[in-house]
């Protein structure tokens, strides 16, 4: 069921404030949610001041610095700082994205970083993304096929079908789309949530795979992919600018014309 | 039936004890934005909708009970709060009723881009002005 509210451990605090070092010139404050499992207390938010004069561009660049030369205990998870790897996804200025991706520039007044929403939390930043793996692995992505692959070469594709699969491929799995959805907030234990849907379709829609039939079927419920009411966030949010209520569609879509 | 993610809401800490692991902040953080209030906006009129028309049903009813029925009901809903209710009810339906034909361009296949997404967002919140200022001005003239 759908609860509203935080639960009573989860309520946010404020924290502690880190002043910038006197004769900063351009001083920008960075919000940053901090929960530590050893300390028995609630969440809460710390401000750091961060001299921008002396600090990167994207929000990574800015954790970074808090986390080398201010507070050694900032948790967070970060690898290649360039969108590639999915690791920095998090909440930043109330919208999910890669901090690495996101420049300090386009954000307004202060930057409030949460972690991934509606999601538990292992330690500040860092929340447990156990149940959409899971959920990935329910919708076995890998290919499946009948066929035998030809004993001298790689299974081909016509450009026209490899086309189908772009806007699909690029997919990270950072989740930013999945914990942007208020459906899969309220029923993500069985919503398959639009990360994992578009990974479903990506499937469905190459043009070597011979298990659609079965993919479909699995699909095939109310909860897995009618959860989906179209809200469009995961689309309004993806940092790799892919639409995954799109490919949502295509899969009701396919429900339907296979009805006859 | 209990929700699985409850086990995940269980972890460790530095010593191994069991601790209770808060939720993240959701609907608390995250910025209302066109694609979210055009369809919280559905669901909330679609609930307004079902239960104006049990008015509706009232209304019905009445004019079929007799005389005395219908202008008890008349004179209700020619009161402010019945009109403010009408006024309301208008509302809910053209704004339903247009960003239906959203969803079912959606449900279609089309326009999921996003600036599509913005425009059809925007039109549909134009429309259901629009259309309810034009009702209740042809309604009051012809009244």
């Amino acid at each position: 069921m759908a609860e509203f509210s935080l639960p009573a451990n989860s309520k946010i605090g404020e924290g502690k404030t880190y002043k910038a070092e006197a004769g900063a010139k351009r001083v920008k404050s960075f919000k940053v949610y901090r929960w530590n499992p050893d300390d028995g207390k609630n969440p809460v938010m710390d401000t750091y001041e961060i001299d921008l004069d002396k600090c990167g561009p994207m929000v990574l660049d800015a954790i970074i610095k808090i986390k080398n030369e201010i507070d050694s205990s900032l948790t967070f998870r970060r690898s290649c700082r360039e969108g590639i790897c999915g690791s920095c996804a998090m909440n930043i200025d109330g919208t999910n994205t890669l901090a690495c991706l996101k420049p300090i520039a386009e954000v307004k007044g202060d930057v409030k970083i949460n972690p991934l929403p509606h999601m538990p939390v292992v330690k500040d930043l860092v929340p447990d993304l156990s149940q959409p793996y899971a959920q990935l692995r329910s919708i076995e992505p890998w290919m499946q096929s009948e066929t035998v692959a030809p004993p001298d070469g790689e299974r081909l594709q016509s450009k026209e079908e490899r086309a189908e699969l772009d806007g699909l491929w690029e997919c990270i799995l950072c989740f930013c789309c999945s914990t942007s959805c208020p459906s899969y907030w309220w029923n993500g234990d069985r919503y398959l949530g639009p990360a994992v849907l578009l990974q479903a379709y990506r499937w469905i829609a190459d043009s070597r795979d011979e298990a659609t039939g079965k993919r479909l079927d699995a699909l095939e419920d109310p909860f897995k992919l009618y959860r989906c009411h179209t809200i469009m966030n995961c689309t309004q949010t993806c940092p790799k600018g892919l639409n995954p209520a799109k490919a949502i569609g295509k899969v009701k879509q396919l429900m339907l014309e296979r009805q006859g | 039936m209990k929700d699985v993610r409850e086990a995940l809401m269980i972890g460790h800490n530095s010593e191994g004890k069991l601790v209770r692991r808060p939720l993240s902040p959701h609907l608390q953080v995250y910025k209302p934005q066109i694609s979210s209030a055009t369809s919280i906006f559905h669901r909330i009129t679609g609930v307004a909708l079902s239960v104006g028309t049990i008015l509706m049903t009232l209304w019905l009813i009445c004019a079929a009970s007799g005389d005395a029925a219908f202008s008890v009901i008349q004179a209700f809903f020619a009161s402010w709060i019945g009109m403010l209710i009408l006024f309301g009810f208008t509302i809910a339906l053209f704004y339903h009723f247009c960003n239906g034909i959203r969803h079912l361009a959606w449900d279609a296949g089309k326009g999921f881009e996003l600036p599509d997404m913005h425009r059809s967002g925007k039109l549909v919140f134009a429309a259901t002005i629009v259309l309810t200022v034009a009702f209740w001005v042809i309604a009051l003239l012809v009244w």
